[in-house]
């Protein structure tokens, strides 16, 4: 089993403890895993992309094949069409709805759903209002994880446990509404 | 044993910890940084080892020596760029004896994710006749900290570790060992293998052809270069180093055979294998990452009986940085095709923060210029470094670190005016004060303006060498005539009393400093956070 994500999304959105997370997660099915992000200017506002490789055995390159991902996972829609051609035919895009405008020029949003859609398997999860539901606005990332926890080949379990170890130095009550944001996701 | 996960920056500092480390030096740098966050974090939280940030790369260095020379375990941690500033003792050091263990861990950058080069460090090594040692994956990085020590030790030499970007910034669990103790002081009792006087240097300088040798010898032996030979199939072999082993690895399983291989991942290279590799095959491929340092010495100058691909004959694209794709065609595998790339996307590039001080600064900057027909904006590496892009388009050059001084000293001793130099107070700290000696004593017409955010920030916070409050005597210190250093503030509202202020300098015929002082917002949410948590 091999198992290929491209995490993307702006600086500042979380995408590395997304990555974080479905990395632990994974771990504790037993499944190795490599990971490789970007840190230093990119990071500043800028476009950020992490690959995420998950297999039961031995995984050589930390960079993903082009058209290998089994999943793109993103944290903004423009972003999340940025990098389709890793996508293998039957990959799928989970995406954030809320798009981060800090480009003069930005299309239209629904211009960008538009795109999204003509990809056979998309999700474009409002992640801002569940994860308000939820009660951390702050949230967001975890009702992606959520969102793409079908798709993935860990158990909701194990990422459950990994986004508790996570949360939990911030409190019971913090790490119980990223819970339920991821819950929120995965419904 | 114990599992951990980690980021190759993390494999290093902790292999190092666990190899006795004692002292540890160096100055931020991306892909390097985080080897030294984990070894300040490691020495807050337990007290058992000094690690901390220098002013640049070559006090880092020389600091490290010291420490040598009282027998401890030491290490420096920089970016490949930062090795040109420590390259003096560098060079230098492989002609002493090493008493306790030295080793230099450099992070290149090819693709230049946060660089202004991809310069290869093997050259480096090579130059110096420095044993190098280069990890695949963050477990090998973590085993080898262990033996470069022991390496630098037994041959009494400085040793290099050489990583990449790909590999200081991916995660993966590494299996660590028991931590071995420091070394007790012990100071060398050879001073004169110590003190490069020509007497003694030619002396070293001998001592070290010959363990170059040695070094030599024993890299056909080393764990590291690993020859397979496929006894059956001669069309072909392999040569990998770095990353290139991964990414030819991934690609493996679509060979039809599976080719003779030599791995390189110590050097002074194995040249017994490399032969026996080349008596084999017909032809070489050569997947290197970096630049195409051994397949360079492959090729030489006089023909070849073997068949040599790499990049120098563009078989490999010779630039950037290599991946699971761009190794396909040397191996006559073809393209991997994903979905369609969607068209027309806007960029989205790395862009100054909401509310960060830099883009108040270069207002006042733009608006104080504008007018002038022959002014000039040098500029240099940091955050501020964005203020080359749209809106601001405020700067004219980035080089190297602290080299917007000299520029625009140059600059104005060849008569451009106003000439504006504008770095930030980490990068001043590091490499500009010599430069800003210089302007003092030439009383150079130029106006050098310092973005103090008191924090080395576009590598994640450091704390700067000084705090903001010492600049300004810092200054004065250099000898910058105090009527011609100005303060502000730069923030919206100040905005025209700073244009004023700026103005008022560009019309100086001397030298004039102004400190545009405002602390860097995310390092505000930073402190805040911290606070809060205390």
């Amino acid at each position: 089993m091999k198992f290929d994500v491209v995490l993307a999304g702006v600086g500042g959105q979380g995408v590395l403890s997304l990555a974080a997370i479905i990395a632990t997660g994974a771990m504790k099915d037993n499944l190795k895993v490599r990971q490789s992000e970007v840190h230093g200017m990119a990071q500043r506002g800028g476009a950020v992309l992490a690959h995420l490789r998950i297999s039961d055995s031995e995984i050589a390159s930390d960079l993903v094949p082009k058209g290998a991902a089994s999943l793109v996972l993103s944290m903004e829609p423009l972003e999340s069409l940025r990098y389709v051609d890793f996508l293998s035919p039957e990959g799928s895009i989970v995406t954030a709805s809320e798009p981060f405008i800090n480009i003069p020029n930005y299309p239209e949003t629904e211009t960008i759903y538009e795109k999204i859609r003509k990809f056979k398997n998309h999700k474009i999860v409002d992640s801002v209002a569940l994860a308000k539901k939820a009660g951390s606005a702050r949230a967001a990332n975890m009702v992606i994880i959520g969102a793409a926890s079908g798709i993935l080949p860990v158990s909701k379990e194990s990422l459950k446990a990994a986004i508790v170890e996570l949360f939990l130095s911030k409190g019971k009550e913090v790490a119980d509404a990223n819970i339920k944001a991821f819950e929120l996701g995965a419904e | 044993m114990a599992e951990q996960v980690l980021l190759g920056d993390e494999a290093i500092a902790l292999g190092a910890i666990h190899a006795g480390l004692s002292n540890a030096y160096g100055y931020p740098g991306t892909p390097s940084s985080e080897i030294m966050g984990y070894l300040i974090d490691y020495s807050k939280k337990t007290g058992k080892i000094h690690a901390g940030w220098c002013s640049n790369e070559k006090t880092a260095y020389e600091d490290a020596l010291g420490v040598s020379m009282a027998g401890k375990r030491t290490m420096v941690t920089t970016k490949h760029v930062g090795l040109n500033v420590a390259a003096d003792p560098f060079i230098n050091s492989a002609l002493l004896k090493i008493n306790g263990g030295v080793v230099v861990v450099v992070a290149d950058d090819p693709g230049m994710h946060s660089s202004q080069d991809e310069q290869d460090s093997r050259f480096y090594a090579d130059y110096a006749k420095v044993p190098c040692f280069e990890p695949v994956n963050q477990q090998e990085a973590y085993e080898m900290m262990g033996e470069a020590f022991e390496f630098s030790e037994k041959y009494n030499i400085p040793v290099m570790m050489r990583i990449v970007t790909r590999l200081a910034h991916s995660r993966a669990v590494v299996d660590t060992k028991e931590e071995r103790a420091q070394n007790k002081k012990k100071k060398t009792d050879d001073a004169t293998s110590w003190m490069l006087l020509p007497l003694y240097a030619r002396r070293q300088w001998d001592r070290l052809l010959l363990k170059y040798d040695e070094f030599s010898k024993k890299s056909e032996d080393s764990k590291y270069n690993q020859l397979y030979i496929n006894p059956d199939f001669k069309k072909y072999g392999i040569i990998t180093t770095g990353l290139g082993k991964n990414y030819y690895i991934e690609n493996l399983p679509e060979l039809s055979v599976k080719p003779s291989h030599l791995h390189i991942g110590f050097y002074p290279y194995p040249a017994e294998k490399i032969k026996k590799l080349a008596a084999h095959v017909e032809k070489i491929i050569v997947i290197e990452e970096g630049y195409p340092f051994i397949e360079q010495k492959l090729r030489g100058i006089l023909k070849q009986p073997v068949i040599i691909e790499g990049k120098l004959d563009n078989k490999i694209q010779p630039t950037g940085e290599l991946n699971p794709d761009n190794v396909r065609p040397v191996l006559g595998l073809a393209e991997r095709k994903g979905l369609a790339a969607v068209e027309k996307l806007p960029g989205r590039p790395p862009q100054l923060c909401q509310g960060c001080s830099h883009v108040d600064s270069y207002n006042f900057i733009k608006e104080a210029l504008s007018g002038y027909s022959e002014s000039i904006v040098t500029s240099d590496i940091g955050c501020y470094a964005l203020g080359a892009m749209p809106p601001y388009s405020a700067i004219e050059s980035i080089v190297c670190m602290g080299a917007c001084i000299g520029n625009a000293k140059g600059a104005a001793e060849a008569g451009l005016k106003p000439a504006v130099a504008v770095i930030g107070d980490s990068t001043f700290y590091h490499s500009g004060m010599t430069a800003l000696v210089d302007a003092v004593s030439a009383n150079t017409p130029m106006t050098l303006i310092i973005l103090d955010n008191g924090t080395v920030a576009m590598t994640g916070g450091q704390e700067t060498i000084l705090p903001s409050s010492q600049l300004e005597s810092v200054i004065k210190g250099l000898g910058v005539n105090p009527e011609h250093i100005k303060t502000v503030v730069p923030i919206a509202k100040n905005h025209d009393e700073n244009v004023k202020i700026l103005k008022e300098e560009l019309e100086y015929e001397g030298l004039s400093v102004v400190l545009s002082v405002r602390e860097c917002i995310e390092n505000i949410k930073r402190r805040l956070k911290k606070e809060r948590s205390e």
